[in-house]
């Protein structure tokens, strides 16, 4: 029972330096990132390159190991990669000789060693239906396949190793528009279906908005830390086309894009002098309700604040 | 006519046209009634020592590869002996070199501090010619037949060793992290996921050193003697038998394009896309 009540993933001040090239003091990208992943969960992280996203991923998948701090799974300390956290890269994590049945095939044995062979590859192909492979698709090496493909296979088998954790960096990245809303909309079917716990790195904030619960949003480094955490208060399940037609749709894309173009930076100057920030879970943030309870005080004020964050989106295009 | 087509044609062209210049141009023998007394006596070795046409090396082909394997001692044996015996030597040497290479090469590949450390010792061993190694060898076995297998062995062993290296280490870390993550312990770390990222490049050095291994073989053997391809090429040239010295450098030939194209299959096999 207690289990169920604590929350899957702690991570408390976590920090990560890096020896600078001039051998003086070391960079420090973040500094005492606390947040909790509660199990079930699916959360999204949001930050500009070098805020140390990829980081804190790595170290949840015990790929990394951080500076200070600790990261606790079940109340158990992360100290190297275990099949109990399954991780889906950017790029080039399929074994390119390997077809993509035998790819899956390859983490559920490593999961399952004392399966038996056709277990392994019922539960594989299973997985790969899942994701819409299947019939032929299975046969083809991963260079064979189109970069969606690839992606699917890839989590296809972070799925198939049933892990408590799945861990994804940015894993739409490299995919174009069209191709990414389908897997986004397969990604959080399998999720509904299995109830995984998710944590994910995206620079899409209607990604984000999109297949989240939950929104942690870092500021820019050197210095960055895990700011606020800004609730999805959107119900599931949520469809591309409706969603958009949600009251606190715009709200909340125009605070996390008021954040990702201000505050952000603004919030990295603050920590950075000297004050303690040990502790410190980021401030929960529901932009919907907030932005809502406002309208009803002063319908204006509201309107105005959509109008700046809509000149903030313009820029926020501009410069990518 | 597509060009699969076209270009065996044309090397059959070639080849017939240069055997054809080839023929021509090599003067026919006098028979033994215009000799002078002088030729006579000297048993006509001058009209034998010419470069012998191409009809008489296919003649010489017939009857060698008709019965290859015939041993008449020391100084006579048949054409598939003499390579048999080569290639005795050679696949052992190799072996030995990759028994050696593979795993070391694998060592120096994922350890930084092995690369650095033993890294002057390959660059100055390397550029060494492997004969050279053959009196230090004679001294030490003691024996011309295992020196000749060392021989082979120290010059393979370089390609296989450092494309080795080099492949181990340029595995892509994405594919070291997706063994970590799936908690595979080194042994299979290295046989399922680094073994076959590697194994293009390993087989690019193991195809070099064959090739190699191939080309010193026939020094080796006209140096320690005795029997093997090498030997037979110098003994039939102390014969004064062209004939017989062409059919062999003929043959050297095939066999090394045998032993390239079963690497060359293999390499293809275990070859991958990105």
């Amino acid at each position: 029972m207690t289990q169920m009540l604590t929350p899957l993933i702690e991570v408390q001040n976590l920090t990560r330096q890096f020896p600078s090239p001039d051998g003086e003091e070391p960079i420090t990208v973040f500094e005492n990132a606390s947040f909790d992943i509660k199990r079930g969960e699916f959360v999204c992280i949001i930050g500009h390159s070098g805020c140390g996203k990829s980081t804190i991923l790595n170290v949840l998948a015990g790929l990394d190991t951080a500076s200070s701090g600790v990261v606790l799974m079940d109340g158990r300390e992360i100290d190297g990669p275990s099949l109990e956290r399954g991780v889906v890269f950017q790029n080039y994590s399929l074994l390119a000789w390997m077809s993509a049945l035998k790819n899956v095939m390859f983490g559920v044995r490593a999961r399952f060693p004392k399966w038996s062979k056709n277990q392994i590859k019922e539960h594989s192909y299973k997985h790969l239906s899942m994701v819409g492979l299947g019939e032929g698709a299975e046969k083809r090496k991963p260079s064979q396949l189109s970069g969606g493909m690839r992606q699917r296979v890839s989590i296809a088998r972070a799925f198939a190793i049933q892990p408590k954790l799945l861990l994804l960096d940015e894993p739409f990245g490299a995919l174009d528009a069209l191709t990414r809303g389908t897997i986004q909309d397969e990604l959080i079917r399998v999720w509904a279906d299995t109830g995984q716990t998710i944590f994910m790195i995206t620079h899409d904030v209607d990604e984000a908005i999109l297949l989240s619960d939950r929104i942690l949003l870092m500021s820019n480094g050197p210095y960055a830390r895990v700011a606020e955490s800004v609730l999805i208060d959107i119900p599931r399940p949520r469809s591309r086309a409706d969603i958009i037609h949600h009251k606190n749709y715009y709200p909340i894309r125009n605070y996390l894009v008021d954040f990702l173009t201000s505050r952000s930076k603004t919030i990295t100057t603050n920590a950075g002098d000297g004050s303690d920030t040990r502790n410190i879970k980021p401030e929960t943030v529901r932009p919907g309700l907030f932005n809502s309870e406002e309208k009803n005080a002063n319908p204006e004020s509201n309107d105005k604040r959509l109008k700046d964050n809509e000149i903030s989106q313009t820029q926020l295009t501009g410069t990518q | 006519m597509s060009i699969n087509m076209k270009a065996p044609l044309l090397s059959l062209l070639l080849l017939f046209s240069l055997m054809g210049i080839w023929e021509m141009s090599t003067p026919s023998v006098t028979s033994a009634e215009n000799m002078t007394e002088y030729e006579m006596l000297m048993g006509g070795a001058s009209e034998e020592a010419r470069v012998p046409p191409p009809s008489a090396i296919v003649k010489k082909a017939y009857e060698e590869l008709s019965n290859p394997f015939y041993d008449n001692g020391p100084n006579d044996k048949g054409i598939g002996i003499q390579i048999a015996y080569s290639l005795y030597r050679v696949l052992t040497g190799y072996v030995l070199a990759a028994i050696v290479a593979l795993p070391l090469g694998f060592l120096i590949g994922m350890s930084p501090l092995a690369y650095k450390a033993l890294d002057p010792f390959i660059q100055i061993l390397k550029p060494i010619s492997p004969l050279a190694w053959m009196p230090l060898a004679l001294f030490i076995i003691q024996d011309s037949e295992a020196s000749a297998i060392f021989v082979i062995f120290i010059c393979s062993i370089w390609p296989m060793l450092i494309n080795t290296a080099f492949g181990v280490a340029g595995v892509r870390t994405d594919w070291v992290n997706v063994a970590k993550t799936h908690e595979l312990s080194t042994l299979r770390t290295a046989f399922k996921v680094i073994l076959p990222a590697a194994a293009p490049t390993i087989l690019t050095g193991m195809r070099i050193s064959i090739g190699i291994a191939w080309l010193v073989i026939v020094a080796a053997e006209m140096l320690v003697g005795g029997t093997g391809i090498g030997y037979y090429v110098w003994n039939e040239w102390n014969n004064l038998d062209l004939t017989s010295v062409i059919f062999s450098i003929l043959v050297i030939g095939v066999v090394g394009m045998l032993l390239d194209t079963f690497f060359a299959r293999v390499q293809s096999a275990l070859q991958y896309q990105e």
